[in-house]
């Protein structure tokens, strides 16, 4: 940090060759002449001379070295020892400080922009194509959601499970909107490592995913395999009998 | 850099890691123990601000990338997407634009600083070549990053830069074919570029390894050029150079923001703001600030090849300076006439990029001429005479010497300097500008807007009276492509409320499909969707209106532009005066008056006082009484063009208020951090002056 040895000798004349207008504007700091360190470190005086093309000027204290800037805030000095501490510590702390939020432009920019948010806006889709035992696939936000139709047969499959048993215990009752019992809407996207399940495969009368074999049922209910939770329920509600709102 | 360190780590870990890759020492004898001559002014902190500029070039240009689109019918509204729709990304695209001139004047400045101190002679000759190197890859950098865009001045630009290769004999239509991928620059053109603008900042990067690797092996040059000799001449880099380095690099910051947060558009063109457009030459071609002393030796050679060849040389010939100018002394300061003749030469440049904005013509063609002589001759006959016949003063012994004897005449140089550089900046920035104030044109009446100056916001009530005359009148014709319906409730904006902004959106029929029968259909509008144009496309649009394409006005507020001219420009710089475009819309729709006398307006045109060349295909578009307002303004011409510019300055910039927020918050910020920096700078220094 300092050299070893102060350099009072090669001070120019007076401080007041050196005044500036910031002296003139801020006479309340440091009124009186700099300070001139103690010498610190003395070890590492000399150590440092190596193969440059010329010679090191002096010493760089150890303890400054692994430190950076060697914030010194042990040393003391004659007439200001806070004051200059303080000085350090808080141009230390407005770099950390402003460095740290210049990251968060940088990082933010990485989120959806505003067209991307505004592109997931719900969406409305109609019921009335689909026939029982009929499914769609409609896309929101990018994600595949699978409208089922169920048939009485399914309906009853996966009512009657015992949802003890259920690897991620969920009745039937909690994946449809209530009166209407034929109509599943799931995302369709395998919780296991994001495939795609096929409709109307599997084991169950529901989904199979075919990366890795997990199977769902009619109620979109892990049964088997390596997924772990059930196909999620996106938010939708029913705006009439035969339209939902998806979002 | 200069070898194995003697650095004794103390800590465990780093030391089992230095004994297997001495990295820590690396960085110790580089950046920390590394004696630096303790007389350097202020001129050597251009090092590390070149640095950092490199640095936020390369971390700006890799998020840009992430948003960007490399395609011809894209890249344009790619930009406009960045600066609209990604979070923050007005900002990094103005760090980037502006960090792009911020890094030439820097470098620029450190061109000057090495060629006064003499910072090219031995033992820094390869120091020297690695920085014309590095300088040559910028300017191909930055001419590629401007293309990007793919507005009109980066397509022409492209156009007349690529066709400089064709003045090669024999080769040169092949090589100009294989820059650009086709038969004209387009699609492929701006691929390659995308690809090349995105390597070479890498390169630019290693280049400056070995530049600075090289600077570490000869030691730095500094304002008394001589050698340090013995302990007492130098200091370690850190803390003495890093304090120093980085006080100067705060206050560069805060120049660089002062254009990115208030005046982003200053040094660029308003003409970028118009969609490349391969038919239609803009009337005044003008490269970037920094190429225009190049540009102006370039168009004062009457061969092509000649022009070339100059414009090639004029940059390469610096790489031989350090034998072209072989005096013993390095430092100007003790070169009477070298002194002398280096302001003469930094006066040359200056000139040469004032008239690499002026046209082509008469006197400046001339002048182009005698300044290019002035300019090799200072390299071919100047430096090699001097270094023969000039009795340079006595240098001092030591550096220790330089710094005792301190006077006042080192600053001297410094502050003529800086005076030199501000005018200078100032030139090159209205230089385009002046191009085209050969128009006679009026200028129009400066107005007094709410969102000018430092701390401006839109007027709501006008946004929304704009809106309102924008709907019933403008949007017959003009369409506003880049305008979304939600940008109605953005913050910033008009101050509708998401269900106002559904409401509008929904008296739109927008075009939807197709649907599952493969046909298309028509849906009420969502806050999703972009403002429908009145016209299927252009050539509808063409026909609809005379022959004259309305054009589009999402972005008319940053597309137009007049010349200030001087000394008007230098006081917009201060004043952050960037209103051109709203006062030209204003203008422009109460610029209809009868034509003189002696004017020949051609079939189905409109005369306009504001126009360029007055023909105008638009009829009166606006009149008193016209659009109901029912907030009680006045219904009157003059209010609903201001209006209606305000309106349109929104739609050109919807995040202006945005800009001008964060911008005081960091200004106020960085100025504390300078303050603060300086005084531990001078308390670091304390004991070493």
């Amino acid at each position: 940090m300092h050299a070893g040895q102060p350099r009072a000798g090669l001070r120019s004349s007076g401080k007041g060759a050196n005044r500036t207008i910031l002296d003139c504007v801020f006479p309340l700091f440091w009124p009186g002449q700099a300070v001139i360190l103690p010498p610190r470190g003395a070890a590492g005086a000399g150590s440092l001379s190596g193969p440059f093309a010329f010679a090191l000027p002096g010493a760089v204290p150890p303890a400054a070295d692994e430190k950076g800037l060697g914030i010194v805030t042990t040393a003391t000095s004659a007439d200001h020892p806070t004051r200059r501490d303080f000085l350090f510590v808080a141009t230390g702390a407005a770099a950390v400080v402003g460095g740290a939020l210049s990251v968060w432009p940088l990082v933010s920019q990485m989120n959806p922009d505003a067209s991307t948010i505004a592109a997931g806006a719900p969406i409305e889709v109609d019921l009335t194509p689909i026939a029982e035992g009929q499914d769609i696939k409609v896309f929101w936000r990018g994600k595949p959601i699978y409208i089922s139709h169920r048939t009485k047969k399914q309906i009853e499959e996966a009512q009657k499970v015992n949802v003890a048993s259920l690897p991620d215990p969920q009745p039937d009752s909690a994946r449809v909107k209530e009166g209407h019992d034929q109509w599943l809407v799931v995302i369709g996207i395998c919780t296991h490592l994001g495939c795609i399940p096929i409709a109307h495969e599997g084991n169950y009368d529901g989904f199979f995913c075919p990366c890795h074999g997990s199977q769902y049922d009619s109620s979109g209910r892990i049964r088997q395999g390596p997924a772990p939770a059930n196909l999620p329920v996106p938010p939708y509600a029913f705006l009439s009998d035969s339209k939902i709102k998806i979002g | 850099m200069s070898g194995p360190s003697t650095y004794q780590p103390r800590n465990s870990v780093i030391a089992w890691i230095e004994r297997r890759l001495p990295i820590f020492g690396l960085i110790h004898s580089s950046f920390i123990a590394y004696p630096t001559p303790r007389n350097l002014n202020y001129w050597w902190t251009f090092g590390g601000i070149l640095s950092f500029m490199l640095a936020v070039q390369i971390v700006t240009g890799v998020i840009l990338a992430m948003h960007y689109t490399p395609e011809a019918t894209m890249a344009f509204n790619s930009v406009e997407n960045i600066v609209r729709d990604v979070n923050y990304g007005w900002l990094l695209r103005n760090l980037h634009a502006c960090g792009a001139s911020m890094f030439f004047v820097a470098v620029y400045v450190h061109m000057f600083r090495g060629l006064y101190y003499g910072s090219y002679k031995e033992p820094r000759e390869v120091l020297w070549i690695l920085g014309v190197i590095i300088y040559l890859l910028m300017m191909a950098t930055g001419f590629m990053g401007y293309v990007l865009p793919w507005g009109q001045m980066s397509f022409w630009g492209a156009t007349v830069i690529t066709n400089l290769f064709s003045a090669i004999p024999y080769f040169g239509e092949s090589i100009v074919t294989l820059l650009w991928g086709g038969y004209s620059v387009g699609n492929p053109t701006l691929n390659r570029f995308f690809s090349l603008h995105y390597l070479l900042p890498f390169v630019i990067a290693g280049v400056v390894v070995l530049h600075v690797w090289a600077l570490h092996v000869a030691g730095q040059n500094n304002p008394a050029g001589v050698e340090p000799k013995t302990e007492k001449d130098t200091v370690p880099f850190t803390p003495y150079a890093t304090i120093k380095d980085s006080f100067g690099m705060a206050c560069f910051i805060i120049f660089y923001f002062w254009f990115v947060f208030y005046m982003p558009n200053y040094l660029g063109d308003a003409d970028n703001y118009i969609p490349a457009n391969p038919g239609v030459t803009p009337a005044h071609i003008v490269p970037e600030w920094y190429y225009l002393p190049f540009y102006a030796m370039l168009r004062s050679i009457p061969n092509k090849l000649g022009g070339v060849v100059v414009m090639f040389s004029a940059i390469l010939i610096l790489a031989f300076l350090p034998w072209l100018d072989s005096a013993k002394t390095k430092s100007s300061r003790y070169r009477p006439l070298a002194k002398q003749f280096f302001w003469i030469f930094v006066v040359v440049c200056i000139l040469l990029g004032w008239l690499g904005g002026k046209p082509p013509e008469g006197i400046y063609v001339i002048a182009g001429r005698i300044l290019t002589f002035c300019y090799f001759a200072y390299f071919l006959i100047v430096l090699p005479i001097l270094s023969r016949i000039e009795k340079p003063r006595p240098v001092p012994n030591s550096i220790a010497d330089d710094v005792l004897a301190k006077t006042g005449s080192s600053r001297t140089p410094m502050v003529s300097t800086v005076i030199v550089l501000a005018v200078a900046g100032s030139l090159f920035a209205g230089a385009t500008g002046t191009a085209r104030a050969e128009d006679h044109q009026e200028n129009p009446p400066s107005q007094k807007w709410s969102f000018a100056g430092p701390v401006g916001t839109y007027d709501r009530g006008a946004l929304q009276r704009g809106y309102k005359v924008y709907k019933e009148v403008c949007s017959t014709c003009h369409s506003m492509n880049l305008m979304y319906f939600r940008n109605l409730a953005d913050p910033g904006g008009p101050g509708f409320s998401t269900a106002q902004a559904s409401a509008v959106a929904s008296d739109y029929k927008v075009k939807d499909g197709p649907n599952d029968a493969g046909e298309m259909f028509e849906r009420p509008g969502r806050l999703a969707d972009r403002f429908p144009a009145p016209f299927p496309n252009d050539n509808a649009a063409r026909a609809a209106n005379g022959g004259a394409l309305p054009p589009d006005l999402s972005l008319i507020a940053k597309a137009r532009s007049y010349p200030r001219g001087f000394p008007q420009f230098i006081f917009d710089f201060f004043t952050q005066f960037q209103e051109q475009g709203p006062n030209y819309i204003d203008a422009l729709l109460q610029g209809y008056v009868d034509p003189p006398k002696d004017f020949k307006l051609p079939e189905g045109s409109y005369y306009n006082k504001y126009f360029p060349g007055h023909a105008i295909k638009m009829p009166k578009p606006l009149s008193d009484d016209q659009v109901s307002y029912d907030d009680g303004s006045p219904q009157k011409l003059d209010q609903y063009a201001r209006d209606v510019a305000t309106f349109l300055m929104w739609t050109a910039e919807p995040h202006m208020e945005a800009r001008k927020r964060l911008g005081l918050q960091v200004m106020v910020f960085m100025i504390i951090f300078a303050l603060l920096l300086y005084f531990t700078k001078k308390k670091v220094w304390a004991d070493a002056h």
